[in-house]
Parts: structure tokens; sequence; C-alpha cells
């Protein structure tokens, strides 16, 4: 890292201050990303904008994990730990998934509470 | 095998090192590893707690996609687009923050991790906001949701959210005293500390004022969307028919939804009155697994956002009395790694609950 | 050469030690020292064990009649699920790792204590919160009737305190992830300088893919709970039919951390066995990476395979049949330590002492319990057996034949480290015999019943099984007895048996280098470094009448190396 904006000599070699300039950049992109995601939200994109959104979404997830957790700077292992819980998840969602829907009729022609109780907001 | 020394085998007896190296690590760098580890480990373990709620997400979107279409109508992407930038700023100090520990620029850690704690409380503000405004509305969770449309006039103050703002002055209340209590018997580190907690209290109620102005631009939306029922979703003229069914009474205390109720009635009617097996006469209802997978998932992130603030405090009380150094600014890191991972959750929930189409 | 002087230093019996160096009990309510919250932890899972094992009896004895003994059918319900929830979540679980593993761990790799201490004794308090709330079940006259899995919709409907119960489920989910994450950065950044991957005792790979599952199952054993009570108190409608919800996914849910978390039951007790083969054949473990490999693939596998306990819940046929193929996949690893294990003992001296005797124990039950799983990972097969006795059969093989046994065979291999003192072997190779015989007379008997259709669960049955269940009530009892006996042997041993050294055993892992009692920092010198299953590095000190390392050993007296070292 040659560019740490304030380089000092009595940094233990785990310490590696980021770039105020990056961090600056990021947060710029993070909120350019946020009001693109809500402008193409408003357009009419049929099946394309829930993978548009999710793109997105992803991308300022990555911005954020590289530059404001470090793991542009960190230990691999570390970075791999982490990120192996996403494939996790994926088995997760993605078996149960395979599953479910197998059933839903049982579950749409199961007899529903008839009434639910009324809650009457206070005004 | 390399050759042991075994004439220096022996440990010497020199315990005590360093004030902030636990005496189970040989020094700085394996302890900060260690805790490093450590917080990846525990971030791994909130990712999949929180792993469960977007599977029960995905499926019922799968599945019923016809709910989600409709419940989206009830949520405001403008205040959870404000929540996304409170947050992402919060973020960018916090970044800033972790920078200013690891020169040892203690001062600096302070303000930046204080106005993280302020960012933090007033997207809790505007949550409150959102969510009174929602159970005004007989927005609830599934078994108790029954949707009265009506709207308020702008910065009416919910009873929801008195209720939910009682803490909040409390704490107010406590930590300005505290803070005085604490400069007048001459605790400097104290009285800031309480200071900055109440700063941070404060923070709360910013973002409800700010929650009810955006709350005021957007009512004239819904009262038009609401006055013409043929514009209003399909859930909307369900569910104010199913309303009628059960407290007639109750929507005679606003004349306007009333009128919309009945103007709905006859488009409604087959919908409403059809086979009870079809999907749509519980459509209405079944809006309200959407919110409880909603309240379920924003609530558990309102508790770790909690929790963060909780963290964010001992980080600058931490600050106030000096401790980081840049050899030792792990617990900075490690909670700023958490605080970031909260952000992320929500960069992931924004999306998924206020940007349905 | 070490001189005499530093020998006895290092390796005699010290006056003071991790038991002694405080007293009070603050000094153990609040140590954070890992050895005394070992000794807490064993403490604390055996009161739950002895709890939930009298519940078992209770039950046994109730079924001797084929109509039913001296229980209500309501009761009956509450007891059976109690003693699957107390043993699951307050015993088995924390069992090995967090009792044993707690005390050895560190030491295996020369460091003075975990990475987390306060975190280690957090989780000992969480333990203690969870198992409260899960007896708070009972005490507050609710009980609980749902099973230990908690399914739903009944789980939702049921008038017993099913929130108190999942609620200490909860938090018992945290204390095992504060373990799991203590060990897994343990081992990562703490080994001794030199201490490679490969140069591990299998006991920590164990640990350490246990860690994993820990790290990455439990929590979602959270989320799942925590939607539960918000079912049972708010009707989200997310697992309640009533409300539009999915029941099955529940069991999705609950299976996705409660099948891995078989393997957190198994694994542990696998790398204890690893341990105990090695030290009395006094062999070089065969397939050292193997066994370490197999460990991690066990763990990883275990998350692809939950789906096998939903095969009759109406899940889809296509996902049946795919948690079925992989749930064979499982006993490739599996089978490989066993053979392993076998070849270890292979031309092995081998000694057969009690920890010994439960060791090769376990390989037979566990082997038995291992094969009757692929008969319920079969789908033709499953749909006969599901929810008989020969599920109750199969899984108490591996459970109490597999863990409970190595936990008994692991505290007789540590006692001595733990407590300075050698037990009576023949008293304890009686007890072992106690447990091998009542376990296999208990268990035998519902692999038949259940494979003649004798469901599980029931109070009362058909008059053509009774035979079989007063059988397995004779041998529950046997158990029950030797069970009892091997801990009071330990138990007399901690404070009456003979003084001994530090290393009786003849092993080669560090943990042995300490005295024994170790001493508060573990250690007072630098660890000598070997392969820990180069027995030959172990030379017998007449003086000290133990074992010690050669490099410290007096030169005059040390035999040359029978085997060159392997790298």
């Amino acid at each position: 890292m040659a560019d740490h904006s304030h380089s000092h000599d009595d940094h233990p070699p785990f310490n590696h201050p980021a770039p105020i300039p990056l961090l600056i950049g990021v947060f710029l992109a993070l909120v350019f990303l946020t009001i693109l995601t809500l402008v193409t939200s408003d357009i009419e994109l049929a099946q394309f904008a829930f993978p548009i959104a999710m793109v997105i979404a992803t991308a300022k997830a990555a911005l954020v994990c590289a530059f404001f957790m470090h793991m542009f700077w960190d230990k691999s292992f570390n970075v791999l730990f982490f990120l192996s819980s996403l494939l996790f998840v994926t088995l997760f969602i993605g078996m149960t998934l395979l599953d479910t829907g197998q059933y839903q009729d049982d579950i749409d022609s199961f007899p529903r509470e008839p009434e639910a109780t009324p809650v009457v907001a206070e005004q | 095998m390399a050759v042991v020394d075994t004439d220096n085998i022996l440990e010497e007896e020199h315990h005590h090192h360093e004030p902030f190296i636990a005496h189970h690590f040989d020094d700085a760098e394996q302890q900060f590893d260690s805790g490093k580890l450590g917080i990846w480990l525990f971030l791994v373990t909130e990712i999949l707690f929180f792993s469960g709620l977007f599977v029960a997400y995905t499926l019922y979107r799968i599945h019923h996609p016809e709910i989600f279409e409709q419940a989206h109508h009830f949520l405001d992407k403008r205040l959870g687009a404000l929540n996304t930038i409170v947050l992402l700023f919060s973020s960018l100090t916090m970044a800033l923050g972790v920078h200013a520990a690891q020169n040892g620029d203690n001062k600096k850690c302070g303000l930046y991790v204080l106005i993280t704690m302020v960012c933090a409380a007033m997207f809790l503000g505007v949550k409150a906001i959102e969510y009174s405004h929602k159970w005004d509305l007989g927005i609830f969770v599934r078994s108790e949701f029954s949707y009265h449309p009506h709207t308020a006039e702008p910065f009416h103050v919910s009873p929801y959210l008195i209720k939910l703002s009682v803490i909040p002055v409390l704490l107010l209340v406590g930590f300005i005293a505290a803070s005085f209590f604490a400069r007048a018997s001459s605790k400097v580190a104290l009285s800031k500390f309480m200071g900055g907690l109440a700063i941070t209290v404060g923070g709360y109620f910013v973002g409800v004022l700010i929650g009810m102005t955006f709350m005021a631009l957007t009512a004239e939306n819904e009262h038009a969307q609401l006055e013409s029922p043929s514009q209003a979703p399909l859930v909307l003229r369900a569910l104010t028919l199913d309303d009628d069914k059960h407290d007639d009474g109750h929507a005679d205390a606003d004349g306007d939804a009333h009128a919309d109720g009945d103007h709905s009635h006859a488009d409604g009617e087959d919908h409403a009155h059809g086979d009870s097996h079809a999907k749509s006469p519980d459509l209405g209802r079944d809006v309200g697994i959407f919110f409880s997978i909603y309240y379920c998932m924003t609530g558990l992130h309102a508790i770790h956002i909690i929790a963060g603030i909780v963290a964010l405090a001992w980080i600058y009380w931490r600050c106030l009395v000096v401790h980081w150094r840049p050899d030792y600014f792990g617990p900075v890191d490690y909670v700023g790694l958490y605080w970031h991972l909260v952000d992320l959750i929500w960069i992931y929930l924004f999306p998924l609950l206020y940007l349905i189409d | 050469m070490a001189s005499a002087e530093i020998r006895n230093k290092i390796f005699d019996t010290p006056e003071t030690n991790y038991l002694n160096h405080t007293r009070g009990w603050k000094s153990w309510a609040f140590t954070l020292d890992h050895k005394r919250i070992g000794v807490m932890y064993l403490i604390g899972v055996t009161i739950a064990l002895f709890l939930a094992g009298a519940f078992a009896l209770v039950l046994r004895w109730h079924l001797f009649w084929f109509e039913g003994g001296f229980l209500s059918n309501e009761m009956y319900n509450q007891m059976f699920t109690l003693h699957g929830a107390i043993m699951v979540f307050s015993f088995i679980i924390p069992s090995v790792p967090a009792a044993l593993g707690n005390f050895v761990l560190p030491m295996m790799i020369g460091a003075k204590d975990v990475a987390f201490p306060r975190m280690n004794l957090m989780s000992f308090y969480l333990w203690i919160a969870g198992t409260c709330c899960l007896a708070a079940a009972i005490l507050s006259g609710y009980g609980l009737d749902t099973g230990w899995t908690f399914y739903t919709p009944y789980s939702i409907e049921t008038s017993t305190g099913v929130i108190f119960a999942t609620f200490g489920a909860f938090i018992l989910g945290f204390s095992s992830i504060f373990t799991g994450l203590n060990f897994l950065v343990t081992v990562n950044t703490m080994r001794a300088p030199g201490q490679s991957w490969f140069k591990l005792p299998l006991f920590l790979w164990s640990l350490y893919a246990t860690s994993i599952i820990q790290i990455l199952a439990t929590p979602v054993l959270g989320i799942t709970l925590l939607m539960l009570i918000a079912e049972r108190t708010m009707h989200i409608g997310i697992f309640d039919p009533k409300y539009g919800g999915d029941p099955v996914l529940f069991q999705h849910f609950f299976w996705f951390y409660s099948h891995p978390a078989v393997y957190i039951m198994i694994l542990p007790a696998m790398g204890v066995i690893s341990e105990l083969i090695s030290v009395y054949s006094q062999k070089r473990i065969f397939g050292y990476s193997f066994i370490a490999f197999s460990s991690v693939a066990i763990a990883l596998l275990g998350f692809l395979v939950w789906g096998h306990h939903m095969f009759t819940s109406g899940q889809s046929p296509m996902v049946t049949l795919i948690f079925s193929a992989i749930t064979f996949t499982v006993a490739i690893p599996s089978a490989v330590k066993v053979f392993n294990w076998l070849a270890t003992l292979y031309k092995g001296s081998i000694l057969l002492n009690t920890p010994m005797c439960y060791a090769l124990s376990f390989i037979f039950l566990f082997g038995i319990g291992g094969l009757t799983g692929l008969f319920l990972g079969a789908l033709s097969t499953d749909i006969h057996l599901h929810d008989t006795y020969f599920v109750v059969a199969h899984f108490h093989f591996v459970m109490v034949g597999g863990t409970l046994t190595a936990l008994l065979g692991g505290l007789f291999h540590w006692w001595p480290k733990m407590f300075g003192r050698m037990y009576n072997d023949m008293l304890g190779r009686i007890s072992c015999f106690l447990v091998f015989a009542g376990f296999n007379l208990t268990f035998f008997p519902q692999f038949v019943m259940g494979s003649r259709g004798m469901p599980r669960r029931y109070a009362s049955y058909d008059p053509e099984f009774q035979i079989f269940h007063q059988w397995s009530t004779f041998g529950a009892s046997i158990l029950g007895f030797g069970i009892l006996m091997s801990f009071g042997v330990l138990l007399y041993a901690a404070f009456y048996g003979k003084r001994c050294g530090a290393n009786p055993f003849k092993a080669a892992s560090l943990e042995w280098q300490s005295s024994s009692p170790p001493d508060f920092h573990n250690f007072i010198h630098k660890p000598i470094l070997h392969d820990p299953y180069d027995f030959d590095s172990q030379v017998y000190d007449k003086d000290l009448d133990t074992y010690i390392p050669r490099e410290l050993a007096d030169p005059k007296t040390v035999p040359p190396r029978r085997e060159p070292v392997h790298h």
C-alpha cells in the first residue's frame, strides 16, 4: 500500500489504514448505485427488474466488503471463510426451493382461520 | 526435528509486558489476528442467522408473487432510500473512525464514531415513523392483519409513535442529566460520554422529524390513490371490502375511507365471494404474510442496529479515555466490521422489500 | 541435555496446579482458565446426562408392560420429549467439545488458553441458562410434549411450555457457537511455533470440523426457533397452515441445523477414538491425512443430507431422491475412519486398559450404528422403517454407542492428566463391559421390533412386542448401572486415586508434557514438538516413573530410536 494518506513509521505490519479519498469515493459510488436502483425500479422492466436490483445490490455489497471492511487488504483465509458462508446460504435456499413447490396446492387449500382478530387502529 | 535448546527451556517469569495484550497471547499481532478471525466468524454466523428469513422471503415470493406485488404498495420507497443513504453514510464515518484509530488519533475516532451512532439512531427514528404509520392502518403480521385505509393529517402523531418513543425520551433525559452530574463532579470523560449518548438519542428524534416530513410530502399521493379506486391496486380493494365485513361501525370514524370501501364493493365482489379455496379471497389477508416477513426482517435488523449502538458506545468511551494506538486498535476494527455487516444486510433488504414490481 | 533438576521441575507433580492455585467458589465461578471451565462443563453435562438418563429409565420401565405401566400418556409424551431435548441440547452437543475439548485443545497446541477466555466462560453460563430454561419447562408445570424436534403445527397448538423450551435451545445454540468460534480461532492462530496443520493431533482436526459446523449451522437453529416463538405468540403465518404458512418449511429449517448437529455430536467422538486407538496400540495412526480430511468431508457433506429426515413428510420425490443419494456418500468418509482405526490396530502393541476397551466398543457400536443408517437412507426401506424403533435403535447406536462411549473413553484417557491421579483399571474395564453389554441388550431388540413395525413414541403397544421391550428394559438398567459405575470409578480416583506422573500412557501429543495436574499456565517450559503419533519420541524416566520427551531425558539412559522418523 504505497498510498497511505498518513503513513506513520510506527505502524505494525497488521495495520493498513485505507486511504481516505478511496473511502469517500466508495461512499459516493454507493450513493450513486442507490439512486440508480431507485431509478430503475420506476422504469417498467418486467422480468428484468428483480435481477437488475439484485445485481446493483451485490455491487454495493462488494464495494462495502472490499474497502469499508478492508477485505481487499485482509488475509485471504478470513475472506474465504466469510464468502463460504454465502455458499451455504445458497445451498439452504436452493435445496428448500427445489422442494417446496410440490405441495403448495395443499397449503393453499388448507382451511384458513376464518376470522382474523380485527385490530382497530386507535385514532 | 530441530535441535532443542534444553538449557533455556523453562519459560521466564515475565508476566506483564503490555497493558493491552492479554496474558495468553504472545504479541500484539497474534492478538489482532485472533480477534479479526473471530469477528469474521461471528459475521458468518450473523449471515446464516439472517439466512432463515431470506429463505422464507424467497419461498413466499416465488410461490405467491401476487402477494408481493400487492404488498409493496404499502411501503414507502422514499423512506427506504433515505434510510439506505443514512446507513451508507454511517458506514463511511465508521470506516473513517477505524482509519483514525489506526493512526492513534483518538479524538477524531471519537468524533466519527459519534456520527456513526447518531446516524444509527436516525435510522431507527425513520423506522419508527414507518412502523407507526403501518400500525395506524392496521397493517400487522398475518393473524392481526386488518387494513383500515385512512389518511392522516400531515405531522399527525400516531399513538404508536408515542409508545415507541417513550424509551428514547427517558434515555435522552437520563443521559442529559447524567452528563450534567458528571460535569458537576468534574468527571470530564464521563460527562462527554453521557453527552455523546444524549446526542445519539437526539438523532432518533431527528430521524422521526425527517420521516414525518417525508410522510407529509407523500400524503398527497396516497390520497389520490385512494380516491380513484380503479387506480388502486387489487389488494386495496379486496381489503377495504374485507374490512367492511367485520367492523362497519369503526370505518365511520373516517368518512373518506368508508366511501372508498363502498366504491370498491362492486369491483371486489367476485374476488371476495368466489370459491373459498381460490387464492383471491385470501389474498387480502395473505398480504399479511408479506408483512410478517417484513416485520421479522426489519425488526431483527433493527435489533442489530441497537446492539451496534451499544457496541459503538463502548468504542466511543474508549476513545474518550484514549485507548487506541497504532498497535492496538482491534476493537474499533471489529465493531466496524459488525457495523458494515448491518449495512450490508440493509443493502439487500432495501430492494427486496421496497422495490418490488 | 537437561539436568535432573530441570526435569523434576517440569514433570514432577507440582505443589500448586490449576486446581489449587486459587481457592474459594469465586475463583471457580469467575475463572477464565480453560481447564477449570472444562471441568465445570464436565460436571454440568454429567448432571444433564444423569437427569435425562433417569427419564430414559422411567420410560423403559413404563414400557415393560404392553399396556403401559405407571405413566399417563401425557406424562409419557412429556418425558420422552425432555429426555430427547436435554440429551441432545444440554448433554451430547457440549459433551466432548466443551468438556474434554476445552481442557485438552489449548494444551495440544502448546497454548496458555483459548483465544477468547471470557467468551469461553460466557459459553458455560449460557449453557447453564439454557439448560435451566429447558428445566423450567418441567418445573413450570406445563411440561413439553412436542418431541425434541418441535415440529409445527403441533408445537404451535400444544398448551405445553414450548416457548420456555425453544428459548432454552436458542440460548444453548449460542453457547455452542461460542465454543466453536473459540476453538476455530485458537487452532488457527495459537499453534506452537513449528506446529503445522499436519502435526496437529487428529482430535483437533475433528474439533475443528465440528467448530465449522457449529458456526455455519447453529445460527439457523437460532432463527428457526425465534420464528417458531413468533409463530406461537403472534401467528406470523410462516409455518402455520391455518394462516397460509408452510409446516414442512419448518422441518427444512430445523434439519438444516439438526442434521449437521448430528455430526457435531459424533465428530469429536471420532477424534477421541483416533487418539485412543493410536496411543494404546503404540503405533503411528494409519492414514493420518485420510482421517483428518474425512472429518472435514463429513462436516461438509453433513450440510447436504438434511432432507433424509423428511422422506415421509410430503417432500417432493426429486428432492427425496437427491437427499437419499447424497446420504450414501457420508458413508465413505465414515468408513475411511473405521478402516484406518482397524489398520492402526493391526500389529500394534495393544494395551487393553479401560480407555482402549471403550475405544474398541466404540468401533463396534459405531459400525452397527453407521451401517443401519444406510437402511434408513435408502428410500424404499425408509418408508417401512420411518418412525419405528429401528430409527430409535439406529441413532442410539451412534449417539450412545458412539459419543457417550467415546466420552467415557476420553475421560479415562485424560483423567490422570486432569486430576493427577490414576483410577482402578479393573473396575474401569468392568464398567466398560457393563456399558457395552447393557447397551447391546437395550438396543438390539429395538432393531428387531422396529423392523417388525413397532412405532416409536407410543406409550403402549401390541402384546407381541412385549418380550423385546422387556429385554430392552433389562438392558437399559444394566447400561444405567454401568455408566453410574464408570463415573463412580472416575470420581473416586479424582480424590483417592494413586498419584501418577506427567505421561503414564506414553502418549506423544503436547498436553502430556505438562505436569499432572497441569500448572495454571499449562506449561512452565516451552513444550518440545514432535509428531503427535511418533511414540518413540517419548522415553521412560526411572526417577520420575513416567515417560518424558527424548530430548530432555538423561542421555546415559536413553535407548536408541527404533524407527526412522517420517516426515
